[in-house]
């Protein structure tokens, strides 16, 4: 079996996102499957993260796998000082896949260079998170019927939202335009700016958000802004509420515009929005499950035609 | 006036010519030439055709290793290296930045797992001119002029 580990959705070319996408709308018709039965799949939190551990856990299971893992560093023997590489060594040995999440960058490529399995990076650091990426992607594709030429809005933190950063990489195959909403202290970083110049990618700062600035939006997609991220709590406390998404800022929306967000969320979209046509977060929480599942078939080396002519659905 | 040599011929050894002046220094630590037994020859602002002035080491007895030189290559890109053999310049080399360097830099980030890891650091030359280093781990650049060496145990 080929070992495909997904460390960062940067590896991936157009096609292969492409590929995946089709393999997740497989999984959207089928979800239930005896695909994975017989296998093992380690889930391992170094940190935790129950919204993301519990897609994953749910992909594996629905799949027919057995999962194996811990949700609580506290458990384990890193707390004893051993170190990543010996955990992935110990649990190479009982699991055929392990999917991980760690609070350091660059482990997730670490392990991939040691491990004997595949391992899928659920997040390490500050630094990539491609299954949130990947299902971002997917409900991009999903509610717009295309993921080429379009405008899309990033709203909130931009300066350490790893999930937007992730998004320049990602959608550079499709000729995007961006837009990006963010106070000063938290503007896109200058280095993800040369990214889009060097790749042609058009874009445009804005720093006040309101239904004119968004009126030209496919995609409108909020994140949290964090207070722990300023150091100056005055200018937070003055630039908090401006970015908070209202039912009345949508006047203008194009029809097709939705909204996403990567969840939690506080108080930066109204709840008033739930029920408004162009709210799609909680779908795109769903949409995760249907992209891990793609992305724990495709580690494992089981191709778009295996699925399609999988005999091992469940009604 | 009188072109000579300025500083003395060597028997056996490695001569580094061609070091910009300002560099000099740090390829003395690079080099730890402070703890150096043999005989070391320092010449510091010699008049360059090329370079304006230049500086240039002459270190009796000693022969580098690979991983040595491609430390050299990170703080001065082109260098040259003649290695003496009984008053004969056996070998002639210059050291270019390698693509990849494993081992030789730190890096800035105190979250990379290579800070946290019994790992060897790895980094790729990054950008159209050369001028920084990029994590292969963490992404992290770095400006060629901030990097932090890896102490080489001897």
């Amino acid at each position: 079996m080929e070992k495909r580990s997904l460390v960062t959705i940067a590896d991936h070319s157009r096609e292969k996102i492409e590929y995946l996408i089709q393999m997740a709308e497989e999984f959207e018709r089928h979800p239930n499957r005896r695909l994975l039965e017989g296998r093992v799949v380690a889930t391992l939190f170094f940190e935790p993260s129950t919204r993301t551990r519990l897609s994953f856990e749910t992909a594996a299971n629905r799949l027919g796998a057995r999962v194996i893992g811990f949700a609580d560093p506290k458990v384990t023997s890193g707390t004893k000082g051993e170190t990543l590489k010996d955990t992935i060594m110990m649990v190479s040995n009982y699991a055929d896949i392990i999917v991980m999440r760690h609070y350091l960058e660059g482990a997730a490529r670490y392990a991939s260079e040691i491990a004997p399995v595949p391992i899928v990076n659920a997040g390490d650091g500050a630094n990539q998170h491609p299954s949130q990426t990947m299902l971002d992607l997917y409900s991009i594709y999903k509610t717009q019927g295309r993921l080429d030429n379009l405008d899309i809005f990033l709203v909130g933190d931009l300066k350490y939202g790893r999930t937007v950063h992730s998004m320049l990489n990602a959608m550079y195959h499709f000729n995007p335009t961006f837009h990006f909403i963010a106070p000063d202290e938290l503007a896109m970083p200058e280095i993800y700016k040369q990214f889009c110049r060097d790749h042609n990618i058009r874009y445009v700062e804005h720093t006040d958000f309101n239904a004119d600035v968004i009126s030209g939006a496919d995609i409108l997609y909020m994140t949290r802004v964090q207070r722990e991220r300023f150091t100056d709590l005055m200018e937070y406390e003055r630039v908090k509420d401006r970015y908070l998404l209202k039912l009345d800022m949508l006047s203008k929306a194009r029809p097709n515009m939705k909204i996403l967000h990567p969840l939690p969320r506080v108080n930066e979209i109204e709840y008033s929005i739930d029920d408004d046509p162009h709210a799609y977060y909680f779908e795109q929480a769903r949409n995760g499950l249907y992209a891990r599942q793609a992305l724990l078939c495709d580690a494992l080396g089981i191709s778009l035609d295996e699925i399609r002519n999988d005999k091992t659905i469940i009604s | 006036m009188k072109k000579q040599l300025m500083v003395a011929a060597i028997k056996d050894g490695t001569v580094i010519d061609h070091i910009p002046s300002n560099k000099l220094f740090a390829v003395v630590n690079l080099l730890h030439l402070d703890r150096m037994t043999s005989a070391v020859t320092i010449g510091y602002n010699l008049e360059s055709q090329e370079l304006g002035r230049k500086s240039i080491i002459k270190i009796a007895d000693k022969f580098f290793t690979d991983e040595e030189l491609n430390q050299l290559a990170v703080v001065c890109p082109n260098l040259t290296l003649c290695i003496i053999r009984d008053y004969d310049v056996v070998e002639k080399r210059t050291v270019t930045l390698p693509d990849e360097l494993h081992g030789i830099v730190h890096c800035t980030n105190p979250k990379c797992i290579t800070n946290n890891e019994p790992m060897k650091t790895h980094f790729h030359v990054h950008g159209d001119d050369r001028n920084a280093l990029k994590c292969h781990y963490c992404n992290t650049i770095i400006k060629l002029d901030k990097i932090k060496l890896v102490e080489i145990k001897n």
